[in-house]
């Protein structure tokens, strides 16, 4: 049977393709992080002018990707919801948020620790630097309406709106932040622009595959969990937890 | 719809008149933050020249979600929302005369008082006249991006603190090229540049903003 697109839309069978997938995503991101570390620390030869403390990069790099994109992911399913009115894609914006706020904060947080030794300095008001502080009080603002939120379908459909109206800001608040930034500040701190070795290119990759594997299972976990209280009062639902 | 739109703008300014105490309170919020900063700071005039753009508007943007929390609630409490969404006019009017209501209530005002705090931080006439016109142009902003907000979280608890969480992070843009374009002025680069952005901003506002709140109005009264 070919793989049918709204035979999956349903929550029912959804539940049980995620089951099915977790563990090959879950040791997927196992294997891809133990391959992409071993290659960032250990492979990876030392860069000439940031010394060791570059090697951050394995982890900050992936986690600002993953960070962005999956508030991208989100507001597709929230556009998704909004416009089909199917169950399924705002409990995947639910599932992916705590995940994309999880990475964003681990971007700024490691980038922090990398700004120290090589800037001199835990924080500079840089402009992409200020862009995700502001993407992280985006995804803080969402789960904090749902949080606030008790009934299931009016904080379904005000967290997608809200997804949207923020990702039609996010290309504005970016680039306003960076007009500010050039306006502020006249040299600013950059790395210098060496070329990177090819390995730790090749590192950066895997554990961008690694952070890519963890989102998905996290967010298919999550999801599988988001199915089960809904639906707690239909019969499969029973079935499997008496089974 | 013109006349649906007045009525509903002019609802609002008769309610507003008769409840001036609110009104005042808003403006008196405006002025006792923006004259809190040089006591925490210090009365350098240099200092207080380069802050000065900047803290009127995080001021302003404070200023509006305090009045913003009360934009549809009132009515929701006492069932004339609901009645006016049951009325045959597009939603999308009421959401647009409600957040131009609240400009002319609680954003015109800070216009009016924006040169006298101007003064207090050693502004030169030239950029007060540049923060008046940027607060002219931003301020709609904040009314038509917080109708959104204030429609998001009617009739939550905490909806005031929760109101703050949602809505600051999309007012960014207006606070960079508000307080850019005074600063911009200051530093003799012209503030040109900033005010058109600004005003792009708020076009593109006007056009999206009434469509979403009026969703999320239909959403939250459900």
């Amino acid at each position: 049977m070919a793989f049918n697109l709204y035979y999956y839309a349903s929550p029912a069978t959804f539940y049980g393709l995620a089951g099915r997938l977790i563990p090959w995503f879950g040791w997927g991101a196992a294997l891809l992080t133990i391959i992409g570390l071993y290659i960032g620390l250990f492979v990876a030869p030392t860069d000439f002018q940031q010394g060791d403390a570059y090697r951050v990069i394995f982890i900050h790099v992936p986690a600002a990707w993953m960070g962005m994109f999956i508030y991208l992911v989100m507001a597709f399913w929230s556009a998704v919801g909004l416009a089909f009115k199917t169950r399924l894609s705002f409990m995947m914006a639910r599932a992916l948020a705590p995940t994309g706020a999880m990475f964003t904060f681990v971007a700024l947080w490691t980038g922090a620790l990398w700004g120290k030794p090589t800037w001199g300095t835990w924080w500079v008001w840089d402009a992409r630097l200020t862009s995700t502080l502001i993407l992280l009080f985006l995804y803080i603002g969402i789960l904090a309406l749902w949080s606030a939120i008790d009934d299931r379908q009016r904080g379904d459909k005000a967290g997608a709106l809200l997804t949207l109206i923020g990702a039609v800001n996010v290309p504005i608040i970016y680039f306003s932040v960076q007009w500010w930034n050039t306006l502020h500040q006249g040299a600013s701190i950059k790395p210098s622009g060496t070329s990177m070795d090819e390995i730790m290119l090749a590192g950066m990759l895997v554990m961008a595959f690694a952070a890519w594997f963890y989102a998905i299972a996290a967010a298919l976990a999550r999801v599988r969990s988001i199915i089960l209280e809904r639906e707690r009062h239909t019969e499969w639902v029973k079935q499997i937890l008496q089974g | 719809m013109g006349r649906f739109l007045l009525t509903v703008i002019r609802r609002d300014l008769l309610l507003a008149a008769r409840r001036r105490g609110d009104w005042l309170t808003a403006q008196a919020f405006f002025v006792m933050v923006v004259s809190l900063f040089p006591l925490g700071i210090g009365a350098d005039p240099q200092l207080l020249r380069s802050i000065g753009p900047g803290v009127v508007w995080v001021a302003a943007l404070l200023a509006s979600l305090l009045s913003l929390a009360r934009l549809f609630a009132d009515d929701h409490r006492d069932g004339s929302l609901e009645q006016m969404l049951l009325s045959p006019e597009p939603t999308v009017l009421i959401a647009l005369g409600k957040a131009l209501a609240h400009w002319l209530i609680y954003g015109l005002p800070l216009l009016a008082i924006a040169p006298l705090l101007g003064l207090q931080f050693a502004l030169p006439a030239e950029a007060i006249g540049v923060l008046m016109a940027s607060l002219a142009i931003g301020t709609p902003i904040l009314s038509l991006l917080g109708s959104v907000g204030a429609a998001l979280v009617l009739g939550l608890r905490g909806g005031g603190v929760l109101l703050t969480l949602i809505i600051l992070p999309l007012y960014v843009p207006a606070l960079i090229f508000g307080a850019g374009a005074v600063d911009a002025t200051l530093a003799g680069t012209g503030a040109q540049a900033h005010l058109s952005l600004l005003g792009a901003f708020l076009l593109m506002c006007l056009v999206v903003s009434p469509w979403v709140a009026a969703a999320a109005l239909r959403v939250s009264v459900e």
